[in-house]
């Protein structure tokens, strides 16, 4: 039985070398979009080793912030930090991937569940240049299908989210208009639409409102009956969000650092608003006066959450695994972390 | 004896002290927070309706939440005068003492306790669906809803501060009136009225005070788009829920912009409360 250090968090001074039998609590925080993942696999691997994990899902800006002033072991975040935002921080950090989620495009047609939209399609309707289902451009992307004289409400995130920045990339990627005018942000300037907050917010103003169409972020959306559309990826293939064509989005080249945005992949089977999840921590694990075992079951737990157990966690709740590929790399990264230089991970 | 009553005085100055001092250090960090947002836009960051947080096109201009935050609580307050104004008379002047008017009057105080959530829950599957049902609007939010939910949520705050100040109107000058031949209207608009009406107007002002700082049931309802109303039902965004909602992402200038827009909020609600308890000491 593992003693467990009571109220310990990185922050506390108090931790002293002389500490070094006891294991330690981990405390984090950041992203919403992982929640119900890192809600799932924190408490058993808390189960299944006695250490105290705590999770504050407070948002990736926050979760930045957070390891920024060096109040939790790692953060977590939906957008990777760019090399201005990196040397913001006070060290250097590392990313290391935990899972793949995605972003679908939910609507409400009474009578309708298959619907598919083009990368047209999807520049129209959230730049408002569709304001009713019967649109005739809408029509030719769903053949057969009879689109009602419904007006088309378009719903968005009112917060801040992972799930903005990803939808958002996309939208960039497909469309040059949207990027002028809009460009990707966690939270943009919207041509049009309502604001709901969270996941849980867009999905309910969806299914209370007809006509309405938003996206939200897909471990949301499978784990609710709602419709969602086809939407046309990079290859021109219609492709319906699940978790084979989400993993099907990391096929690709993915750098050494993980580092990318998997949205419009060019796999021809991949999901294309698809993208990684992160969690960040420095590479010099000896600061504020952290104990070594300290950083050692730090990075022995994201070890872990790359590993099998943890990444069949994440498929329970509804996120795509990584890539056999995409976990070298990232064990590679965590192999770089040192405790006074001296590296952590032994291989 | 002695030390008792020191200890008393010391415990009293402690605790005003701390009270003060957390009001002084909320205000602090607040301007302090937001002196990057006004070195940036200064005067533009409250006339500008442009809200770009997007990457290398930052901007933040407040207007859009000042608007929308002042046409939703003067929404409010137009639907809570008449009914505020009736249910005070009704508890206070013409049903006075009697069970019919403590159970009124009970009822509106419990609508105080309702919590804002409650609220916002009950005009997303009550209210909104009833004016999409209406085809005020396609889907029912806007700052006409959040203004009904508003209205309701300060109608207890205007009503029982106008209850009392209609109470205390001295009978010896209603008396005077009856014996004059006077009806219960004549009283009322002839005696009450003018001798109440600074007392009724402050309830009105603190209500409006309350209106502008609300955020969680408008928040559900407003439709958080971030520009100008151009209708009654159109969706807008008030200064409070933009804050709420952006928050918890938001960092560098913009973190400093939604620090600005609270310092804001803080002033224009002292404002109006200084108002109010200005005219209520002139009384």
């Amino acid at each position: 039985m593992v003693l467990l250090a009571s109220c310990n968090n990185a922050n506390s001074d108090k931790k002293s070398e002389g500490n070094e039998s006891k294991a330690a609590s981990i405390t984090a925080a950041g992203a919403t979009f992982p929640l119900p993942f890192y809600n799932l696999s924190f408490k058993n691997y808390t189960k299944g080793t006695g250490i105290l994990l705590t999770y504050g899902g407070i948002g990736s800006g926050g979760g930045i912030r957070s390891l920024k002033d060096k109040v939790v072991d790692f953060g977590a975040t939906d957008a990777f930090l760019n090399a201005e935002k990196e040397a913001d921080m006070p060290a250097e950090i590392v990313h290391i991937p935990t899972c793949i989620g995605a972003v679908v495009i939910a609507f409400n047609l009474p009578g309708l569940e298959d619907l598919k939209l083009s990368n047209q399609n999807l520049e129209d309707i959230f730049m408002g240049l569709i304001t009713n289902w019967d649109d005739s451009r809408l029509q030719t992307s769903n053949p057969g299908v009879s689109l009602p004289d419904i007006e088309l409400t378009v719903v968005h995130r009112s917060d801040g989210s992972g799930t903005t920045y990803i939808f958002s990339d996309f939208m960039s990627k497909i469309s040059t208009s949207w990027e002028a005018e809009v460009g990707r942000g966690k939270s943009l300037k919207w041509p049009v639409g309502l604001g709901a907050k969270g996941n849980p917010g867009v999905a309910g103003t969806i299914q209370q409102t007809k006509g309405s169409v938003g996206y939200i972020g897909s471990e949301f959306a499978f784990a609710q009956k709602i419709s969602f559309a086809q939407v046309e990826n990079s290859a021109g293939e219609f492709i319906l969000p699940s978790l084979e064509s989400i993993s099907a989005a990391a096929k690709g080249d993915i750098p050494e650092d993980t580092k990318v945005m998997l949205t419009n992949s060019s796999d021809p089977e991949a999901y294309p608003i698809s993208g990684f999840t992160w969690l960040i921590l420095y590479k010099e694990q000896s600061y504020d006066g952290r104990s070594k075992v300290q950083a050692e079951e730090t990075v022995k737990f994201l070890n872990w959450i790359i590993d099998r157990d943890a990444q069949a966690l994440a498929q329970q709740v509804n996120y795509a695994p990584l890539p056999d590929k995409v976990v070298e790399n990232a064990r590679q990264i965590l192999g770089e972390i040192v405790f006074k230089g001296e590296k952590l991970l032994l291989q | 004896m002695f030390k008792s009553e020191k200890i008393t005085k010391i415990t009293l100055y402690a605790s005003s002290a701390l009270i003060v001092l957390v009001s002084a250090g909320i205000v602090l960090s607040l301007m302090n927070g937001s002196i990057p947002a006004f070195k940036e836009f200064g005067l533009k960051f409250i006339i500008s309706n442009d809200w770009n947080p997007t990457e290398g096109k930052e901007n933040y201009g407040a207007l859009p939440f000042i608007a929308g935050t002042v046409i939703t609580s003067f929404i409010a307050i137009i639907i809570c005068l008449p009914l505020a104004f009736s249910t005070s008379l009704f508890i206070g002047e013409y049903y006075r003492g009697t069970r019919l008017a403590g159970i009124v009057g009970t009822m509106v105080d419990m609508l105080a306790g309702i919590p804002s959530i409650v609220y916002g829950l009950w005009g997303f599957y009550v209210l909104r669906p009833l004016i999409v049902d209406l085809g005020l609007s396609a889907q029912g939010y806007g700052i006409f809803t959040a203004g009904i939910i508003l209205a309701i949520m300060i109608i207890p705050y205007a009503t029982s501060i106008s209850t009392e100040i209609i109470m205390m109107v001295s009978s010896e000058l209603k008396e005077g009136a009856y014996s004059l031949g006077a009806t219960r209207k004549d009283v009322i608009f002839s005696v009450i009225i003018p001798n109440a009406r600074s007392g009724i107007f402050t309830s009105y002002i603190l209500a409006f005070g309350r209106a502008l700082g609300e955020t969680m049931a408008v928040t559900m309802l407003i439709g958080n788009t971030n520009l100008i109303p151009r209708g009654l039902f159109d969706t807008g965004n008030t200064m409070a829920s933009v804050i709420a909602n952006q928050f918890g992402e938001a960092d560098g200038l913009k973190l400093s912009a939604l620090i600005t827009i609270g310092l804001l909020l803080f002033v224009i609600t002292g404002i109006i409360n200084g108002i109010g308890k200005l005219i209520i000491k002139r009384m």
